[in-house]
């Protein structure tokens, strides 16, 4: 293959990296109005009394809402296909606010020092409620969060409004408790992980105006230009054939711009004012007020014979979904789906539990979704199995993991059609250097090495759900423009996309124009979520690209008066079989389109997959704990990857190694906590630590190629697998380093001293 | 209040608050390259050289910079360009929100360190966050861009 595999720059490289104006707040015009939101400062509380006057008369404002300016309809800000599994229990402003950033009123003015001035001239009075702090107390909790009647969700998630319950969630085979019986040894443990926040550089943000046709525009850092176009005519009311959605260059998204987060505000001055407007969320607000992981306590059983043979997994969980509920179940069956098939020897295997609102930021989609959390729990729990058995933990994964062409119990017949995970393991286990130093080293300075490992699944876009279309016309000068409704966020998505469509039609990158994403202009695709983008929209693409090719096999024919069957097509020249006649595509498409009776040709696609086929990580930590502080660095990580076909080496590189160090983050650095009045404390970079470049120590990256028979060139996906092992891999080898067994996220110093130290842990570090 | 900077070779007079900090004074005239990442001196992103040093721009009242040298990433394009290629060739742009602080800080430590070593480079790069990277690949391509390999 020419292009497909090969390390191809991102089209967009130079432009971005050197400053060029091309993300939202660079497009926005200069004289937009300034939009600012004012928020409450309470966790749970009805709003009594609002007073505008004041704000309102300030020289300057052009605009104050407050909920009694928008329309009573409710909504979910979920980014995922209609009809939505989240539950519609959003309004753009209520007369109840749910946790302490929640929308009270959206300014807008000439100017931020004005709009700013305005949010404090808003004089509210409020009704104070008894908040629902703690998770675990949520369900029958005297507060219910959501009283509302009309709370809607379009399917049975078992949501219990009563109880504070969004989600109820079983899914099982076989007699778990049966088998539990027969089982020679059985361990369990209880997992706590916190509300990892997003971190994108680029903070939420949108600019809003009224085209030539008073249709309301959008430029938006979004994952999810269609879905935004749907949730803004829900939320507002108003047609969606008025609402165009554009994502220009994104900053990093992770899955938070998969929940919408500014759009209604924005929109809702534009619709009010007539004029554009801006609206930019500083980081504090970014931290305070958009959504972040699902907070989780997982409990895990796992059953096995003497010989190490998992028999029974068994996964209790309760999430923490924060004030709204959005991917509240979906986030939460993610945690079975993406940790049950894993091992495959099993008799019986159940994931169940609940979804609980609190007064809380809201949880959302984030890159992992679910699995990141099962994950940390299951590999932790088979971990501690190894350490019972005294099994070498990459033994014990090697006896029991599913392999290619096997089922499980949960695949309901399905058979796993790519997996390289066994080669996974035994690479990284050399570029680790395991055998030499499983399970520990003691240095004389009071520091000790060890290495940790876990390996873990995610998918590859949603099965039977989402699907994506993909079109590619052949231009009057023998270019080609691809369009395509996906949304690069820094990933290099469209880059892989044209690589694809390049290598399908046999030309080069320099031939395929590539356009996304415009709500009036591509193609519906969800958006990039659900590691779904290389291998959903990517097999679109491909087949589009094969639709256009024949079509132009077809027409070449009709010229050259010979069989299509009989033509070849080098990219560039139609030739008959026995080199007589030709035809070149340049020639060609100016015959298609220019002059009188013809037809441009656009190959066209629509593809959603009836299985996700699931990506598989090895991670490998090797740690050095200070015993006498508790402070853990990591000095390498390994992260074996099988991904299918490796589309663009360089690009998928990048995404294992930010995603490995976003889940080193997760793992040691990344703290959240609220105050007891239920205020984020941890809302700026100086108190949310993410790692910085000397965090991490060294990561090394390696492919294990399968072939994927379902994905366009064999491949799977990359996007969101890369988050999952580092934090039950760095456990591991603290386990390996210390004896100690820790249980919940992250790692800090303090907690793993005072563990070591076997001193009773403060309830507060024990559950955030 | 008016001040007179040189930004990128060019002397000129702006029109800032008593309150302003460079960063939005910068972006105000059209230096889109400047961003902002944080709010709390953290992330790097908004980084430019005030005579010559890489400097904040987030943290720095515009009036402190009256009489002052000023050089944004739109001064120095055909360097940026030379490194950021180096940096594309590795994915290592990846969303690009953070590049041009971070390009300005590679720049400046170009003329400030004489063959750094690996610590050395880390070190004067921690203040440029990048959630994207994993900073592995950053890495790779500064050694290369100062010669060594990577």
């Amino acid at each position: 293959m020419k292009l497909v595999g090969k390390g191809i720059a991102k089209i967009d490289a130079m432009p971005i990296a050197t400053g060029k104006p091309v993300y939202t707040e660079d497009l926005a015009y200069q004289d937009a109005l300034v939009v600012k939101v004012l928020r409450s400062p309470h966790a749970f509380a009805r709003i009594k009394a609002i007073d505008t006057s004041k704000a309102e008369k300030l020289a300057g404002v052009e605009c104050v809402l407050t909920y009694q300016d928008v329309p009573k309809v409710r909504f979910t800000l979920a980014g995922q296909s209609y009809p939505e599994p989240s539950p519609y229990d959003r309004l753009i402003l209520e007369d109840l606010v749910r946790y302490v950033g929640d929308e009270v009123a959206i300014v807008a003015a000439i100017d931020e020092k004005t709009a700013l001035k305005a949010i404090k001239l808003i004089k509210v009075e409020y009704e104070l409620l008894e908040p629902v702090l703690d998770f675990e107390q949520a369900i029958g909790h005297s507060s219910v969060i959501h009283p509302e009647a009309d709370l809607h969700c379009n399917f049975d998630i078992g949501l219990d409004k009563e109880q504070n319950i969004v989600s109820s969630y079983k899914l099982e085979a076989g007699d778990v408790e049966a088998e539990l019986q027969q089982c020679a040894v059985v361990v369990e443990g209880t997992y706590y992980t916190q509300a990892q926040a997003h971190a994108m550089m680029e903070t939420y943000r949108a600019f809003s105006y009224l085209d030539h046709a008073g249709r309301l525009v959008l430029i938006s850092s979004t994952q999810i230009p269609f879905h935004v176009r749907r949730k803004l005519a829900r939320s507002l009311q108003i047609p969606a054939s008025k609402i165009r959605v554009i994502k220009p260059r994104i900053g990093g998204g992770f899955g938070g711009k998969q929940t919408v987060a500014v759009e209604p505000f924005v929109a809702a001055v534009t619709l009010k004012t007539g004029k554009p407007a801006l609206l930019v969320y500083d980081r504090k607000e970014t931290f305070t007020a958009t959504t972040s992981r699902h907070a989780m306590r997982l409990k895990v059983r796992l059953g096995a014979d003497q010989d190490g043979f998992i028999q029974v997994v068994d996964i209790e969980g309760l999430s923490d979904t924060g004030a709204y509920g959005e991917h509240a179940s979906t986030v939460f069956s993610v945690v079975g789906d993406k940790t049950l098939p894993l091992y495959n020897k099993t008799k019986a295997v159940r994931f169940m539990g609940n979804v609980v609102y609190t007064n809380k930021l809201p949880a959302g989609a984030f890159r992992g979704y679910g699995a990141t959390q099962g994950t940390f729990a299951l590999e932790a729990t088979v971990n501690k199995l190894a350490a019972k058995l005294q099994i070498d933990p990459t033994e014990l994964r090697m006896k029991n993991l599913i392999k290619q062409g096997e089922t499980c119990l949960t695949y309901g017949g399905k058979i796993l059609g790519s997996s390289a995970l066994d080669r996974c393991i035994e690479t990284g286990k050399k570029m680790i250097g395991w055998s030499e130093k499983y399970p520990r080293r003691e240095l004389d300075n009071h520091k000790v090495r060890a290495v940790g490992m876990a390996v873990t699944m995610q998918g590859s876009g949603i099965a039977g759900i989402d699907t994506a279309s993909a079109e590619i016309r052949l231009n009057d000068d023998g270019n080609y423009t691809l369009l395509i409704g996906s949304t690069d966020m820094g990933t290099g998505s469209d880059t892989i996309l044209s690589q694809m469509a390049a290598e399908t039609l046999d030309t080069d990158m320099e031939h395929m124009i590539v356009h996304a994403a415009d709500t009036d202009v591509s193609p519906y695709d969800p958006g990039s979520y659900a590691s779904s983008t290389t291998y959903v929209t990517g097999m679109a693409v491909v087949k589009a690209a094969e639709d256009l090719r024949q079509q132009m096999l077809t027409q070449a024919a009709r010229f050259l008066e010979a069989d299509p069957q009989e033509l070849v097509f080098d990219g560039t020249l139609f030739q008959t079989g026995d080199g007589l006649r030709s035809l070149t595509l340049v020639k060609l498409a100016e015959l298609l389109v220019l002059g009188l009776g013809n037809k441009q040709l656009v190959g066209q696609a629509t593809y959603g997959s009836p299985v996700s086929p699931p990506p598989f990580i090895a991670g490998f930590a090797e740690v050095e704990v200070d015993q006498e502080t508790g402070q853990v660095s990591v000095l390498d990580f390994v992260a074996v990857a099988d991904c299918g076909t490796v589309v663009n080496p360089n690009l998928a590189r990048i995404q294992v190694e930010g995603g490995i160090v976003q889940g080193i983050g997760l793992a040691l650095y990344e703290d959240v906590r609220y105050d007891e009045k239920g205020t984020l404390q941890t809302n700026t970079f100086m108190q949310y630590k993410i790692p910085t470049r000397k965090d991490i120590g060294t990561i090394r990256v390696a492919f294990e190629e399968s072939y994927e028979p379902t994905g366009p060139f064999g491949a799977k996906s990359i996007g969101e697998v890369v988050v999952n092992t580092p934090a039950p891999a760095i456990v591991n080898a603290i386990y390996h380093a210390t004896g100690v067994m820790l249980d919940s996220l992250p790692v800090t110093p303090e907690k793993l001293y005072r563990k070591m130290q076997d001193r009773p842990i403060r309830q507060e570090m024990e559950h955030e | 209040m008016r001040i007179s900077v040189t930004i990128n070779d060019k002397m000129v007079h702006l029109d800032v608050e008593f309150d302003e900090f460079l960063a939005d004074a910068l972006r105000k005239h059209g230096f889109f390259s400047i961003r902002k990442g944080c709010d709390t001196s953290c992330c790097g992103l908004c980084t430019v050289w005030v005579d010559g040093r890489p400097t904040l721009s987030c943290s720095v009242l515009a009036f402190r910079v009256d009489g002052k040298t000023i050089t944004t990433i739109e001064g120095v394009q055909q360097e940026a360009e030379q490194f950021a290629q180096i940096l594309a060739a590795e994915g290592a742009e990846q969303c690009g929100f953070c590049s041009p602080g971070f390009i300005m800080t590679v720049l400046a430590m170009k003329k400030e360190l004489t063959q750094p070593t690996e610590e050395q480079i880390i070190h004067y790069l921690t203040g440029n966050l990048c959630r994207c990277t994993g900073y592995m690949g950053q890495l790779r391509a500064v050694k290369m861009y100062l010669g060594g390999t990577a």
